[in-house]
């Protein structure tokens, strides 16, 4: 063939009629995005190979190669993973700006003060962790003192990006939704104590141990939460969850005590302050992160927002009605074709939580051990008995 | 290293049925350390955010209980007391002022007052009340930055930056008095170094104001720590001191005062003027760690309204009348000793004199070299996370400490 | 347990000046009394007795200071003993001469805890040795550290 236009290349097919469409019937915007940017991309590189080799075999060959469908699935499932990614990314990025404006007016100061109202700060803040040396001790277990660094790293990048934005931005979409996101969410501690232990470190190990302690009573309490949640829903999955709070009413209102006890001890959770025992500034340096410099640092400590960020996620879901308003219905107004309306409305709620959990912050000191399990098993634990017994009442007496 | 130096027991005799004495197994432990898994000695400093200053504290921890610690001190160790051998009398006032960088003035305070005392003269009435309102601004100074160390090792930066902010209007007034924010450089033996009516700084009205301010801004502090739990219960029933240890242990200040010792130098023992200003000497008798704070709190409010008093007083002599007296730069021979309620608790210097322009011997008691020498006895038996806070109470100071 | 407080009188130090002349008589002189001051000078062979008899009797709860004075033919130490009740507000400072050739005094740590950091440091910088210390260490200076700095003969570097 000889020249032909670029636009012979670029043919926007409509993801849903592949035949290695992955989400079967629903509609998946990141996936439909990624799909037609690697019709750019996959398209003009086809272009340049044919002009750059026309009328051979080969050229032909390696042009149609890199539009097929099969090509293109699969370096669109590729974009797709970066898209997901970086739009976490950058929600986390923000939530971390917020936490530090807010914290920063809250105790009359101005907070970060870099281009974009400080936003870039952050941006800066990350480069220059990973400029920094890399300072390891000779005497950690080298390979679990990686391995776990980027275990936690790892789950909590993979639980934030498992949080769907919307009815359409999602990775998975089935029944487990929730389950999986919490099992994940609990692997974390875990991997802190044995990191704790690989560095040969006190303070690390102290922390490490005292991680685990909180894990042991926080867990419990959430679980049973999610578990009289999904009670009260009737169903495990992410979408049936928004669904029903949009035909019913928001799950706070009957959930109220289950709202804040779980608000708490998502805090707990995510070891943000007051609870943030296992990296106790003033008693162990830097807890179970002291042995971690550099990269490796900045990264657990962007995981450590991953983390807030997915509590914050649970929490919208679980209690605030997802990505939906209440009385509006978004797709019939006709918004949700050009602007990521439900994805901003879910991106919002978030950011309000994560302002409520930075003024327990603004106000309160660190908790101490004992207490924090006191209050562990003494308070939450009845407190989320008290959530079954309610949610139970209304499901039985046939309200839901 | 260690592993590989140290002497496991003979396996082959034990196995053949020699028998296991206590000895060995401890000779074991001993040697290979790393046995001894029930206790921990955890080093926090010289490089630890808990430690405010260059000083460690090592404690011995079982699991989360304290039993035991030892402080070890002398990173700043600079002879100051050598040094000071070795210059004339003026020319210890400003290396006085270095001695603690949070209340500088008590010291160049308590150095003129010392040589004073020796020379046998009597500062005008007017110097002395413009002592007392720089000592004041200082303890107040002192405890602004107390009150925001403890902030930190409760883990909570508001409390920090809110005292911080606060401390900074006294940092004005010390600019307005003498030009400089920590090393003032400004009493003189016999006297101050200049008078406080002056038309372009304006002092008195703008320490006005900022008393006026600081009675309602204290407010805010006490309101975000008193009324949260999670602050009280940190330093409720933690630390706790008796009172008869409290004094044998040679502990002063506010901390000996939050533990019953009805003892305050300003008032049993007084200095310039301070007899004729009217304060009360907040007590406490329960001795954990909220006594003290309490005990510092109240001592702020007091300190306030010191100032006020004494401010009326300078405004009463008015612009006329002296705040310095010529000296003679030669001290004559004998020995004299003085005290001063420090922001920290009861400083002392003692000076011997030759006769000459040079101190033949001048030691400082330094408050706080005393209070952290007890730090095993208010430590044991608590958690460590708790240890922060129960230190943060004697508020350290190095540079006092170690001279 | 509380013990009783009194308001300052004027003739407390000569009532002490009479207590310590009348027990240690002989060894131990009250040279002058100021104010809330009682300076004695005491022989090194009962300076621990007076301690004892300081806290014991008169209730001197708190030690302030142990002071070594380097005056080159002899060393002393000085005590600097307050009182929190009985006599509120007095300071008794102890003057006890040592000879150079046994630089050796009775410890006051075991009556006041306080005195223990002051009499290593004391120790440390005068060479003055505190018998029955628990635990005399270098506290300021090095582990290593091989002179007593604060004595006479040891001279800084700028002024030789």
């Amino acid at each position: 063939m000889a020249y032909s236009s670029i636009l012979d290349w670029i043919v926007y097919d409509n993801p849903m009629e592949s035949p290695f469409y992955p989400f079967g019937d629903a509609y998946n915007l990141p996936y439909d995005i990624a799909y037609k940017l690697w019709d750019i991309i996959g398209g003009t590189l086809a272009w340049l190979v044919n002009l750059i080799l026309p009328d051979t075999n080969v050229g032909l060959r390696i042009s149609e190669w890199l539009v097929c469908t099969q090509t293109n699935n699969f370096f669109a499932l590729v974009l797709f993973m970066v898209i997901i990614f970086l739009v976490a990314f950058i929600a986390v990025l923000i939530s971390l700006w917020e936490e530090r404006k807010v914290l920063g007016r809250t105790m009359d100061r101005r907070g970060t003060m870099i281009g974009m109202w400080g936003f870039l700060q952050c941006v800066a803040d990350g480069f220059k962790t990973f400029m920094k040396d890399n300072v390891q001790s000779t005497r950690a277990d080298k390979m679990t003192y990686i391995w776990t660094a980027s275990l936690i790293i790892g789950t909590s990048v993979f639980i934030d990006c498992l949080i769907p934005l919307s009815g359409r931005w999602f990775v998975v979409d089935y029944g487990a939704g929730i389950l999986i996101v919490m099992g994940l969410y609990a692997l974390a501690p875990f991997l802190i104590l044995v990191s704790g232990w690989a560095q040969n470190n006190k303070y690390s190990l102290i922390g490490g141990i005292r991680a685990a302690e909180m894990m042991i009573s926080y867990e419990v309490p959430m679980l049973i939460i999610i578990a009289t949640m999904c009670l009260l829903n009737g169903s495990f999955n992410i979408n049936d969850f928004v669904n029903n709070q949009y035909d019913t009413v928001w799950y706070i209102i009957p959930g109220i005590v289950g709202f804040i006890t779980f608000l708490i001890c998502s805090t707990a959770e995510s070891e943000r302050a007051p609870f943030d025992l296992a990296e106790a500034e003033s008693e162990l340096v830097e807890g179970w992160q002291t042995e971690y410099s550099g990269m490796k640092w900045g990264l657990i400590m962007l995981a450590d927002y991953m983390r807030g960020a997915t509590s914050c996620g649970m929490i919208v879901i679980l209690f605030l009605g997802g990505w939906t308003l209440p009385f509006i219905d978004l797709t019939a107004t006709g918004w949700t074709t050009w602007w990521p309306v439900p994805e901003l409305v879910f991106l919002l709620k978030a950011w309000i939580v994560f302002f409520i959990m930075i003024m327990i912050r603004v106000g309160v000191g660190r908790v101490r051990t004992d207490s924090i399990l006191n209050l562990g098993w003494k308070v939450f634990m009845p407190l989320a008995i008290l959530n079954l017994v309610i949610v139970l009442a209304l499901k039985v007496g046939g309200i839901f | 290293m260690a592993q590989n130096e140290c002497q496991i027991p003979d396996t082959i005799a034990i196995a053949q049925g020699a028998e296991v004495t206590k000895e060995m197994v401890d000779q074991y432990n001993a040697q290979s350390g790393q046995m001894d898994m029930d206790k921990m000695w955890i080093i926090m400093g010289p490089q630890h955010p808990f430690s405010h200053g260059l000083w460690t504290l090592k404690i011995c921890a079982d699991g989360e209980i304290v039993t035991d610690a030892d402080p070890i001190v002398g990173y700043l160790h600079r002879g100051w007391e050598k040094e000071a051998e070795n210059r004339t009398y003026p020319k210890i006032i400003p290396m006085a002022d270095r001695l603690c960088y949070a209340a500088s003035m008590t010291y160049t305070h308590l150095f003129c007052m010392t040589c004073e005392k020796a020379l046998g003269i009597e500062v005008p009435e007017k110097a002395k009340y413009i002592r007392i309102v720089a000592d004041e601004i200082n303890r107040l100074q002192s405890h602004l930055m107390w009150l925001a160390a403890v902030g930190t090792d409760l883990g909570n930066y508001t409390a920090f930056l809110w005292a911080s902010r606060e401390r900074e209007y006294w940092m004005d007034m010390n600019i307005r008095l003498c030009g400089a924010r920590l090393t003032t450089n400004y009493p003189r033996i016999g006297g101050v170094r200049n008078d406080v009516f002056d038309e372009s700084t304006r002092f008195l009205r703008d320490l006005y104001r900022c008393c006026d301010h600081f009675d309602k801004s204290i407010w805010e502090l006490i309101n975000l720590i008193d009324n949260n739990s999670t602050f009280t219960s940190r330093m409720i029933g933690n630390g706790i001191i008796s009172r008869e240890r409290c004094a044998n242990l040679g502990i002063t200040g506010p901390a000996a005062r939050g533990t019953g010792i009805d003892y305050d130098i300003r008032r049993d023992d007084p200095y310039d003027n301070y007899d004729k200003v009217d304060f009360e000497v907040p007590v406490l008798t329960t001795g954990d760690s909220y006594a003290r704070y309490m005990v510092r709190m109240e001592e702020m409010i007091q300190s306030v309204k010191i100032i006020r008093q004494a401010a009326k007083k300078i405004e009463a002599l008015g612009e006329k009348a002296p705040y310095r007296l010529k000296v003679p730069s030669k001290i004559p021979a004998g020995r004299t000793f003085c005290k001063l309620e420090d922001p920290r608790g009861e400083s002392m210097m003692y000076l011997v004199s030759d006769g000459s322009d040079q101190p033949y011997r001048l030691k400082v008691r330094s408050p706080i070299f005393v209070n952290v020498s007890s730090s095993k006895d208010l430590l044991e038996g608590c958690r460590i996370a708790d240890v922060p806070v129960i230190m943060a109470m004697i508020d350290m100071c190095l540079g006092e400490t170690d001279r | 347990m509380a013990k009783e407080v009194r308001e300052y009188k004027d003739t407390w130090e000569s009532e002490i000046k009479g207590l310590i002349e009348s027990k240690f008589s002989g060894k131990a002189t009250v040279s002058k009394t100021e104010t809330r001051r009682v300076y004695v000078k005491a022989d090194r062979s009962i300076s621990f007795d007076l301690c004892k008899f300081l806290r014991d009797d008169l209730d001197f709860e708190h030690c302030a200071t142990v002071i070594g004075v380097d005056m080159v033919d002899y060393m002393q130490v000085v005590y600097h003993i307050d009182n929190y009740t009985k006599y509120k507000g007095v300071v008794v400072e102890v003057e006890v001469d040592i000879p150079n050739d046994d630089l050796h005094i009775e410890s006051v740590a075991c009556l006041w805890g306080g005195a223990n950091w002051h009499e290593r440091e004391t120790w440390e910088l005068f060479g003055i040795v505190f018998d029955n210390h628990p635990r005399l260490e270098r506290l300021l200076t090095p582990e290593n550290y091989e002179f007593f700095p604060f004595r006479k003969s040891y001279k800084l570097r700028e002024v030789q």
